[in-house]
């Protein structure tokens, strides 16, 4: 047997999300696996994403919270019937807490055969921010 | 009415008898077929890539997620019976200074044999990737097609 160059891939079942917020649409919900690294400048999110299509991903940062939202569409025919079935369809979510802050109006976002990528320019610390503690 | 609430069986057992053996019917067929072409229905092989085949009149579909991965490092045969699919996933390097938070996403080769249902017409298989998923429509060979039959 001839060396090997790269490991194999080993088969994952896909992750159900473990504690699925309330849903208003029918349908499985997965956790897509990511990659999340950083720079001084930015903060990359890499996302796969198979099956879904530009227009049918969400992606939504408010305040510190990071959503991303991707809808795929059944890929089967009306009139075909099953013989295996090892994955499912549904929609992906994910949802992560940043702790930089980000230039929302630098955000890039792209999605090519299934990944998306997501670009976090992080904000100039210049400006500190001023924090209100309300008497309650 | 009175004796069934004593008997502690599910309303199932105690309704028409003829139901029950159309269920169990039903139940043997579904195990049969799965013996009689050799595939696991609804269980995962636990090869990469995770695959989903159908069919519908006039072919056998093969669709597996393959999120990230160029036309060009995947490769696919198909035999009379069976289709392979094999190929490596690059995840290129994102530079020297980076620190990951998370590093989910696998890269690595892979090989997949598919036994197909019934037989196909080699010649006439194609194969598309879109958004990260592959799809495979194999048509079938004559022989294995449904033919209509006149009642004269």
């Amino acid at each position: 047997m001839t060396e090997m160059i790269s490991k194999e891939i080993q088969a994952r079942e896909k992750k159900d999300v473990a504690a699925a917020p309330e849903q208003t649409k029918p349908g499985l919900l997965f956790t897509p696996a990511v990659d999340i690294f950083e720079n001084d400048q930015e903060l990359t999110v890499v996302a796969d994403l198979p099956g879904v299509k530009p227009q049918n991903l969400e992606i939504d940062l408010r305040k510190n919270t990071l959503s991303i939202i991707g809808d795929v569409e059944t890929p089967e025919g009306p009139g075909e019937t099953d013989h295996i079935r090892e994955f499912r369809t549904g929609r992906f979510f994910r949802q992560f807490t940043l702790s930089e802050v980000i230039d929302q109006s630098k955000i890039e976002a792209s999605l090519k055969n299934g990944v998306l990528r997501l670009k976090l320019p992080k904000l100039e610390k210049a400006v500190p921010r001023k924090i209100m503690v309300q008497a309650g | 009415m009175f004796p069934k609430r004593f008997i502690d069986f599910p309303d199932w057992n105690v309704g028409n008898p003829f139901l029950d053996f159309e269920r169990m019917r039903r139940e043997m067929n579904r195990l049969s077929e799965g013996f009689r072409s050799g595939l696991p229905s609804f269980s995962n092989a636990g090869v990469f890539p995770l695959t989903n085949v159908s069919e519908d009149i006039n072919n056998y579909y093969v669709r597996a997620e393959l999120p990230g991965m160029n036309t060009e490092d995947i490769e696919i045969s198909a035999t009379d019976s069976s289709l392979s699919i094999s190929g490596q996933r690059i995840i290129p390097r994102e530079g020297d200074n980076v620190r990951y938070h998370r590093r989910e996403r696998e890269a690595g080769k892979f090989s997949r044999m598919i036994s197909l249902p019934g037989s196909v017409d080699t010649d006439k298989v194609e194969a598309s990737f879109m958004d990260g998923i592959l799809t495979i429509v194999l048509p079938k060979s004559e022989a294995m097609k449904p033919k209509q039959i006149e009642v004269k």
